[in-house]
């Protein structure tokens, strides 16, 4: 006998999908769960946390940024491999702003943001023409090229980087200030993805021609688009500067680059929520395997490679289905 | 300049590499007018669109919309001036439902000017506009993801597109191509209605007994070279014409 999988709607879905008349706690639980877990959940993690976890938990939150930056690129249709230069320019802004100034990071780090969006996006604005790969190949030469840049001219500190830079008051401010502006950046990204703006987005992504056709400069609105997401890789990048009180040529590591691109894509990509937990998995489980020394990357390697196959869709479509649908298997008409 | 001529293509040409595509061709067309562009494939049809919207850049020769070259502009900015156009291979966003493929030209600076800054409900809009094209308001097409609609319905959704923009002139590349003769029946009328409204038309066609029974005139290329122009019956009493549809005899 023949099965096949049929999927069908919750009826707690189909009626709080369109129609906002919801009729019971449970309906609204439905809605606001999924949004009301994560936003909870990071509040009170660095309550509960030890200090070396809480470390940890930085750590993610700052993926995260890259990894939220990374898909809004993506949604955009351009393929960045290099989040290392959002990271890096803001980095180096707040640098010189903390070092060369003495610029409070209160005000370095929001400056750091705007300076480094514009630095990044003017740089890579001649590029906007570029698609799909070409467009990939400059964003990753970029970042490296400015490393070699800073080493062979010395500026800002040359290969030593900038050290002794004021730290952020404490860890709270720390802990709350990231992790603030990741679930801002979260829904408030997210909102607009789901908004005209962003179906404008999605439409040079998927057909840019289309979207000439209505008479709509695709250039300005992937420039838009860039300095959206470079500004959010420079506030990651200018925040860590703070936290490490340390600036130099590793804030162009690759690391930078390609961790956010593996979040993104074992979380599920084009909905932020799914970046956001595709770094909560992958940054955690890379402080976990430290134990195995050596054959860290090697376990590492192997569960992006599972998760990929397994769960091409990437985590978060997964739960999404699940949550919104179920499903049972049904005979084939013959 | 003659102020009862829109659109004005001047000696336009452009070359692929070594393949002439279009050699020389120029043609005007005045408001509200018909023009039926026909052509045995590869003869450059669609050239002549891309080179009058500049997604492709002439060669050479120039085009003048209401007496004002515009063929140095970017595409976007010729759209916005009055001139929407659909492509033969539609590409809708497959995922999305029929009404929201609509947002992206309602979302165009252009729309705006027309309805001002804030005009609250998009989707609103969208409907009416696909009503207009033939989604019944009372069935649930519209809200179907375009991925499963029918040709047809893929073929209004991209007019209603064009519509939208509220053009002075619209292109319509193949509109019929791919349709029942059912289905061309029934959009045949909506471009009767858009004439009607004074829009000036150009309409690239191989249904060549449909497309003569609303064009006031046209024009037939064969090679990237215009071979003839005139009414229908004028067009189709051509020498030339025979030869390039049917062959000469050796």
């Amino acid at each position: 006998m023949e099965k096949r999988k049929e999927r069908i709607d919750r009826g707690i879905k189909a009626r709080s999908k369109d129609i906002f008349a919801l009729s019971s706690y449970r309906e609204m639980l439905y809605l606001s769960a999924p949004r009301l877990i994560p936003i909870l959940g990071f509040l009170i993690l660095p309550l509960v946390l030890g200090v070396y976890w809480q470390k940890v938990l930085l750590s993610v939150a700052v993926f995260v940024l890259l990894a939220i930056s990374w898909d809004i690129l993506a949604e955009t249709g351009m393929v960045s491999l290099g989040q290392a230069l959002f990271f890096g320019v803001g980095a180096y802004a707040t640098g010189v702003m903390n070092h060369y100034f003495g610029f409070h990071p209160f005000v370095s780090i929001p400056l750091a943001t705007i300076f480094g969006g514009i630095i990044c996006t003017l740089l890579l604005l001649p590029v906007l023409r570029l698609r799909g790969i070409y467009f990939s190949m400059v964003t990753l030469i970029i970042p490296l090229m400015l490393v070699r840049v800073i080493e062979a001219t010395k500026i800002f500190g040359g290969t030593e980087g900038l050290t002794g830079m004021s730290p952020l008051p404490s860890i709270w401010v720390e802990l709350y200030l990231i992790i603030g502006v990741m679930l801002i950046c979260l829904f408030g990204f997210r909102r607009m993805l789901d908004s005209d703006f962003g179906l404008v987005l999605k439409g040079i992504r998927d057909n840019d021609r289309s979207v000439t056709n209505a008479g709509i400069n695709i250039y300005w609105y992937k420039t838009q688009a860039l300095f959206i997401s470079s500004s959010i890789g420079a506030f990651a990048g200018a925040f860590m500067t703070h936290l490490y009180m340390f600036v130099g040529m590793p804030v162009f590591a690759l690391d930078y680059s390609i961790l956010p691109i593996a979040a993104v894509v074992v979380g599920g990509p084009g909905t932020l929520a799914g970046a956001t937990l595709g770094a909560c998995i992958l940054v955690p489980l890379s402080e976990v395997l430290r134990g195995f020394g050596g054959l860290r990357i090697v376990f590492y390697g192997i569960f992006l490679v599972v998760f990929t196959v397994a769960l091409p869709e990437g985590i978060f479509h997964y739960i999404q289905r699940k949550y919104n649908q179920f499903e049972r298997w049904v005979e084939v008409d013959k | 300049m003659n102020q009862d001529t829109l659109l004005k293509v001047i000696n336009i040409s452009k070359s692929f590499g070594g393949v002439q595509a279009v050699r020389n061709i120029s043609f005007d067309l005045k408001p509200g007018e018909l023009l039926g562009v026909i052509g045995p494939n590869g003869s450059g049809k669609t050239t002549i669109v891309n080179l009058i919207t500049r997604f492709v850049k002439a060669s050479s020769g120039e085009v003048m919309f209401h007496g004002k070259k515009i063929n140095h502009l970017p595409p976007h900015k010729i759209i916005r001036l009055g001139i929407s156009r659909t492509f033969q291979m539609v590409r809708p966003f497959y995922k999305l439902p029929a009404y929201k493929n609509m947002i992206i030209p309602l979302y165009s600076p252009r729309v705006k000017n027309f309805i001002g800054g804030k005009y609250g409900d998009r989707d609103a809009i969208a409907l009416d506009l696909l009503e207009e094209v033939g989604f019944e308001r009372d069935s649930f097409v519209a809200y179907k993801p375009a991925g499963i609609l029918p040709q047809g319905y893929l073929k209004r959704l991209e007019l209603a597109k064009a519509i939208s923009l509220q053009p002075e002139l619209m292109i319509l590349d193949e509109l019929f191509s791919g349709l029942s003769l059912a289905e061309v029946a029934s959009i045949v009328p909506i471009v009767e209605k858009l004439r009607q409204k004074g829009i000036a038309i150009i309409m690239i066609e191989h249904r060549l007994k449909e497309l003569f029974k609303i064009a006031d005139r046209v024009i037939v290329l064969n090679y990237g070279e215009k071979i003839a122009d005139g009414s229908a019956k004028e067009v189709m009493a051509s020498d030339d014409v025979k030869n390039a549809y049917l062959g000469t005899e050796a």
